[in-house]
């Protein structure tokens, strides 16, 4: 199991560089700089900025500088748009923001989505069934480009109970509708993987072996059912878990949350090389460590797996 | 007291307590009304602003931020006016070359220092110190500063540059050219002053609050990005008393939709107006939807460059492309904000300019109509030789519409084949900038209220010509225009030659749309620029 761990870490620092050459390529290889605007700068003053951020120097010594300051100083650079801040404080303060409301709608993407999936396979087609399979499928169309404005009409504008937006903090009344919103899709996945996979597990021969041999229902659904059927769940949750707290643009943009998302996309629009590149990175980072988190879970629950 | 009901006397205390809140509230010194108690102004940001940093700051969000936090050496009033600001007022020569301001003594900065001639030379160095890169630093460039090409490039140290403090309250400024206008100049955001010794000892980090020192009605409290921003008053400002408005909170909404929804439900006093909703919440607010004339213009222009179409080449296919297109359709079918139709580049809200009766802005649409289609079989196109062309435009549904009408229109009137093609932004200007394209959407507001913000687009060495056209008639004109005292008959001469020469259709006029609080009073309508000054607006009583 170290070794494992250890091959997969080993795997991980080239595939982050190979992630850091190929997005620094592409990122310069897109038309336009960070200063191109519609009222194009004079050619003394661009030269100046370029000179200033070293983007007058080729590509490869851009990079190589770039990660040199990763490396020594943990220097992400500074954002040639917000330019008192840094790549370093951009993060610092969006990702938090992110990490809170991602992590919030995780916990009720499952808190809702296995246990919903779980009794629509145990009743199936019964009404419950129906029931579940239709929340799930109505909360998966849903696109929360609808969903967030729907929820600050409701709730805002018409009953008055919530802020439509903003941070603070991250207080719980300016957290519930991110989170309703991010989380009914990823909800809804769930339910439905858990559903379908449980249904598999409930026809598996060893099941019919235990009520055979007249297990009680419960002993039958939670030592024998539950945890394999949760198998293609969590290979489902580990890149999810990373999209959840690696931020939602639509999220940022609809609930004003300040989040990394947003800034994210922004970045690439403006050109924002360091910005993006710190992004990417970080995301970058956190896949990897995610689905290696989601394999050694894997082999938890499933004896037959053995690295 | 004891033979009152316990209640009664509670009510009684809170009645004389919310009576004298009141009365501390007050009226308005000037005009009299009644006074709200919360002064605090709520206004939401489509996005966030760059930067606080005067000599650094590119955006219309940021330059309010620097308004508010700073103050140049001169104001605009409520009619884009100019007023004294630091300077109580100015000396000029005879040439025009040679500014001397006289600066109040009883300005101060937030931590209690004076504010002196030395901070504004401190400043504009700044600006054109090539050390800084200010992306802005072209505005020292265009205020014909002495050396200031030599400073920016780095040849020459930025003491070089011609400006001076004869002492603490006399600023010496030198010219390369004669400026009439230049005092209008030190109203932007990039020539006000700034703290020395905050700046050395926070370095680009001195913007943040905490650090934040300037010499403005208001101080920046809190910043969280993307999300909050919070100005309050600063009660250093030499006019404090004056000023009404206590607290400046905006808030960055990125979707306009959602914008408008919390504007609805109260939480700000100046919200978006989501596009094309503009009549109908004119209609359920007559009095908070605002739409009030911009000094900017929507265009389409030609690629006339040697690697432009041959067909563009020929002045009537111009015409006639100009002719068919019925502004009336994009103002009052796609857009419904009560956008002006453009027959002119100029618009006709920017100062000093009569928009000239161009003849085919006198025509009615019908008129243009038949005209077009003349001028298009007289170049040689007609159903059995369509003329063909690409229309390229930045990526955004309001952009597409407009592009769709167009495309209809011409193919409906002249037979002519438009495709479409939109980029993202940047690919887009990088592609216009390049000439790699046939006929491209533009979109340009002045930098300051005079003509020729926009008629030296159209000069031959502009780098903002991206349609190449070149005419040594307007080149002279707009050179002749700089050292003229009223250029007015210049600038209508060459409005006149660009109805002729049709190097650009121009589309129409924007306005300014926002959704503002009935409460909110002071708000500068009139001032084109749309330069505001929070300690300028109050809130009345409701």
């Amino acid at each position: 199991m170290l070794n494992y761990i250890i091959k997969r870490i080993g795997i991980a620092i080239p595939t982050l560089l190979i992630l850091i050459a190929v997005t620094f390529y592409l990122m310069h290889a897109a038309p336009g700089g960070p200063f191109t605007s519609e009222k194009p700068l004079p050619p003394q003053v661009l030269a100046n900025i370029e000179a200033k951020y070293g983007l007058d120097q080729p590509i490869w010594r851009q990079m190589t500088t770039y990660l040199w300051g990763i490396l020594t100083e943990f220097d992400f650079g500074p954002s040639y748009k917000y330019h008192s801040r840094t790549v370093n404080e951009i993060i610092g303060q969006g990702f938090p923001i992110t990490l809170k409301y991602g992590f919030w709608s995780f916990i009720v993407a499952i808190g809702v989505g296995i246990p919903l999936g779980a009794i629509a396979a145990i009743r199936k087609n019964t009404w419950v069934d129906y029931f579940a399979v239709g929340v799930s499928i109505g909360a998966q169309v849903l696109p929360n480009f609808v969903l967030a404005p729907l929820l600050i009409i409701v709730f805002t504008l018409w009953l008055g109970w919530l802020p439509g937006g903003g941070w603070h903090g991250g207080d719980w009344e300016y957290l519930v509708m991110p989170v309703i919103a991010l989380s009914t899709s990823y909800m809804a996945s769930i339910a439905r993987i858990t559903r379908s996979s449980m249904l598999e597990v409930l026809n598996a021969n060893y099941i019919r072996t235990a009520r055979a041999k007249g297990l009680p229902t419960k002993t039958i659904f939670f030592r024998h059912v539950f945890k394999p059927s949760l198998l293609p769940v969590i290979s489902y949750l580990g890149p999810a878990f990373v999209g959840l707290i690696t931020g939602s643009v639509l999220i940022d943009i609809f609930f004003s949350t300040g989040g990394m998302g947003y800034f994210f996309v922004n970045a690439a629009f403006n050109r924002d090389y360091a910005v993006m590149m710190g992004i990417t990175i970080l995301v970058g980072a956190l896949t990897i460590l995610f689905s290696l988190i989601a394999d050694l879970l894997y082999a938890w629950i499933d004896p037959k797996i053995r690295y | 007291m004891n033979y009152l009901p316990k209640s009664l006397a509670v009510g009684f205390v809170l009645a004389t307590f919310a009576t004298s809140s009141v009365f501390a509230a007050g009226t308005h010194p000037v005009t009299g009304e009644a006074l709200a108690d919360d002064q605090t102004f709520t206004y939401s940001l489509l996005d966030e602003f760059t930067t606080a940093d005067p000599q650094m700051v590119e955006d219309v969000s940021g330059s309010y931020f620097v308004r508010d936090l700073f103050e140049g050496l001169m104001n605009q009033d409520g009619d884009g006016k100019l007023i004294p600001g630091v300077a109580t007022g100015y000396t000029t020569n005879d040439a025009k070359d040679v500014y001397t301001f006289t600066l109040r003594d009883n300005a101060r900065w937030s931590d209690g220092n004076p504010v002196t001639a030395h901070d504004f030379v401190y400043a504009w160095r700044r600006l054109a110190d090539p050390a800084t890169a200010s992306p802005y630093s072209w505005f020292a460039d265009i205020m014909a500063l002495e050396n200031v090409g030599a400073v920016m490039s780095g040849e020459s140290p930025p003491e070089a540059l011609g400006i001076r403090a004869l002492d603490n309250h006399t600023l010496e400024v030198r010219l390369t050219a004669s400026l009439p206008y230049f005092a209008a100049m030190t109203t932007h955001a990039s020539t006000f002053p700034s703290p020395q010794w905050t700046v050395r000892t926070f370095g680009d980090g001195w913007t943040k609050p905490g650090n934040i020192v300037g010499n403005g009605a208001y101080v920046l409290t809190e910043h969280i990005p993307n999300e909050t921003a919070t100005r309050e008053r600063n009660t250093m400002y030499w006019n404090n008393e004056a000023t009404i408005i206590d607290k400046v909170v905006t808030l960055v909404i990125n979707d306009e939709n959602t914008d408008f929804t919390r504007w609805e439900a109260g939480e700000t006093d100046k919200g978006a107006v989501p596009s094309g909703q503009y009549p109908r919440l004119k209609a359920e607010y007559p009095d908070e939807a605002i739409s009030f004339p911009r000094l900017c213009t929507y265009y389409m222009t030609f690629n006339l460059s040697p690697s432009g179409p041959e067909a563009f080449k020929d002045v009537r296919v111009r015409q006639a492309l100009s002719y068919a297109l019925d502004r009336s359709v994009v103002t009052d079918k796609v857009l419904q904000g009560g956008q002006i139709q453009a027959f002119t580049f100029t618009p006709g809200a920017t100062a000093g300019f009569e928009v000239p009766a161009v003849a085919f802005g006198q025509m009615s649409q019908d008129q243009r109509n038949v005209n077009a289609k003349l001028l298009m079989a007289a170049a040689g196109y007609g159903p059995d030789n369509p003329l063909k062309f690409e229309y390229m435009y930045n990526t955004s549904e309001g952009h597409k519409k407009i592009a769709i009408a167009a495309q209809q229109m011409w193919k409906e009137t002249l037979g002519a084949e438009a495709t479409l093609a939109n980029q993202e932004w940047k690919t887009f200007l990088k592609t216009r900038g390049g000439q790699n394209f046939d006929v491209a959407r533009g979109g340009w507001c002045g930098d300051y209220n005079e003509a020729s913000t926009f008629l030296d687009l159209m000069t031959t060495p502009s780098g903002y010509n991206d349609g190449k056209f070149s005419n040594a008639e307007v080149d002279e004109l707009m050179t002749s225009a700089r050292t003229m005292s009223d250029a007015t008959s210049n600038y209508t001469r060459v409005e006149e030659i660009m109805a002729n020469e049709m190097p650009i259709i121009p589309v129409y006029h924007y306005t300014g749309v926002f959704m503002l609080r009935n409460n909110l009073k002071g708000w500068p309508f009139n001032n084109v620029e749309q330069n505001v000054y929070s300690r300028d607006l109050y809130k009345v009583a409701d």
